[in-house]
């Protein structure tokens, strides 16, 4: 949620979205979490396009898959796409 | 006043909307027909298969999804246009909210019908007095010619970028929607004109950048996402402000249109009928107040001192003039074409002796329920209202606040 209150003067119309969703991280919604095995990821790149968050992405520095766990709800699509069963999802505070 | 060239036709109710929105360079209508209203839709689909405009016309395949269209269009900038009734009008009841809260102007016109059960195709006010809490402007018209009118100033209303609300033009069905009518007509080019093109204000985006308020892929907003308790309530707070700007809005618009064609309701919100002097008056909307205008004028030959008040807006609704006008009256009775089970009188009833709370006079004010299903409202039940307040005011005593007209007891 946003940190900052505004009056009904300040906002627009109709909800309309003044800032990216990028400002709400909706990752602290999650009550599994992904947890993926490096040695069994074949790399194939499925997760990163079916994660309905794009939560999931290629690191070209690292060149592996990385999960940005601020905004990954926790849905585990990719748990149970996972063509090799590379992710696990982990109830929070116990991975 | 008028300044330009006029034609009349022998028009009903209905087509007299269909030929307004022919008129008024709308871009899409999208709808689903439903007696009385049907004509309108039928009317309207005829211009289009005939190539007079060049309006999308959506067939849907109910009213819900016909005002989900009309929202959805509305939404990308494109003037819209619907029309329904009765059970229809209750089937868009979730999208009448969702059309308000994105403030998307949508234009419609509801030919009042009964609500079911038992089925009933006649006119009473139900269908539209349930949606007045929708925040959707309601404009009740007394005849044709009003309707007509008020078609064409609902899309300026609608769109008037401090406003953007949606109008609702109601006009009473058969005895509006299918009764030929001489209505004076204004020219394509008159009306074109007049309504001009849509105007589209600009609001803060996703990036912070000033954007149309629109939904348009080279400049993508956001409409009516999910809003929690954090800013929900701020958003139904603009709503209100917009409807508390209207009556200002709605008066403008509506004197510009008299300058063009002549014609004036009131003052655009009320229309005062020999209430200057009046004792006794009768409060009511839509087409009853043709024919108790006719029992104001026998009563006056009389020496009765009679008078009405017709709401032409009913929201917003218009408080201070409401006040003014009945400022004077001694009793007053408020006429409601549907009833609120186990209320306390019909809803006109509720507003109109709410508002009168605070006045210094403070009137006597009953409520009479009539014409339910289609029920005939002939001057002799109009009159007798009249005498009955005529007894409250001589034996300083009301028998029955809430009473039925025209009803077999």
């Amino acid at each position: 949620m946003s940190q900052e209150q505004k009056s009904w003067k300040e906002i627009p119309i109709a909800g309309v979205c003044w800032k990216p969703a990028t400002e709400y991280p909706t990752g602290d919604w999650r009550t599994f979490k992904p947890v993926r095995d490096p040695e069994k990821c074949t790399r194939c790149l499925l997760c990163p396009m079916i994660c309905p968050d794009s939560a999931i992405t290629w690191n070209k520095t690292t060149e592996d898959i990385e999960f940005n766990y601020d905004f990954c709800k926790g849905c585990g699509i990719c748990a149970n796409e996972c063509p090799v069963e590379a992710i696990k999802m982990v109830r929070e505070g116990e991975a | 006043m008028a300044t330009i060239q006029q034609k009349v036709l022998a028009l009903n109710g209905d087509e007299a909307v269909a030929l307004a929105v022919k008129q008024s360079d709308v871009d899409v209508v999208a709808a689903y027909p439903i007696t009385p209203q049907t004509i309108i839709v039928e009317r309207f689909s005829e211009y289009v298969a005939d190539g007079e405009v060049d309006t999308e016309f959506v067939c849907t395949e109910s009213e819900h999804s016909a005002l989900s269209a009309c929202l959805a269009a509305s939404a990308t900038g494109a003037r819209t246009f619907t029309a329904s009734a009765s059970a229809g009008l209750a089937l868009m009841h979730e999208i009448l909210y969702v059309t308000s809260g994105c403030r998307a102007p949508v234009v419609m016109a509801i030919a009042n019908r009964a609500l079911s059960a038992p089925i009933n195709i006649h006119c009473d006010h139900s269908d539209s007095m349930v949606e007045r809490d929708s925040g959707w402007i309601q404009i009740y018209a007394e005849n044709s010619q009003e309707t007509y009118d008020s078609i064409i100033q609902a899309f300026r209303i609608a769109e008037h970028p401090d406003l953007l609300l949606p109008v609702m033009v109601c006009l009473d069905a058969f005895v509006l929607s299918h009764t030929l009518e001489n209505v004076a007509i204004l020219t394509d080019k008159d009306v074109l004109k007049f309504v001009g093109k849509r105007q589209i204000p600009l609001v803060t985006g996703h990036e912070g950048r000033k954007v149309p308020f629109k939904l348009d892929p080279d400049n993508p907003i956001t409409m009516g996402p999910l809003d929690l308790y954090d800013y929900y309530f701020e958003h139904k707070r603009q709503q209100e402000e917009a409807m508390r700007k209207a009556p200002e809005i709605i008066r403008q618009i509506h004197d510009e249109f008299a300058q063009l064609s002549g014609r004036k309701y009131g003052n655009s919100l009320v229309d005062a009928y020999r209430l200057e002097d009046a004792d006794v008056a009768t409060v009511c909307v839509g087409s009853t107040a043709g024919t108790t205008k006719t029992v104001v004028d026998q009563l006056r030959t009389k020496g009765v001192k009679a008078g009405l008040l017709r709401l032409r807006t009913f929201r917003p609704l218009p408080v201070t003039n409401i006040m003014k006008a009945l400022e004077n009256v001694k009793a007053i009775a408020v006429m409601d074409r549907s009833n609120s089970f186990g209320g306390h009188g019909g809803p006109i009833f509720h507003e109109i002796r709410h508002v009168l709370y605070d006045s210094k006079s403070h009137p006597y004010v009953v409520n009479y329920i009539y014409g339910l299903g289609g029920r005939d409202m002939p001057q002799n039940i109009i009159r007798s209202i009249y005498e009955d307040l005529q007894e409250i005011l001589e034996t300083d005593q009301v028998k029955s606040y809430v009473q039925f007209a025209g009803v077999r007891e």
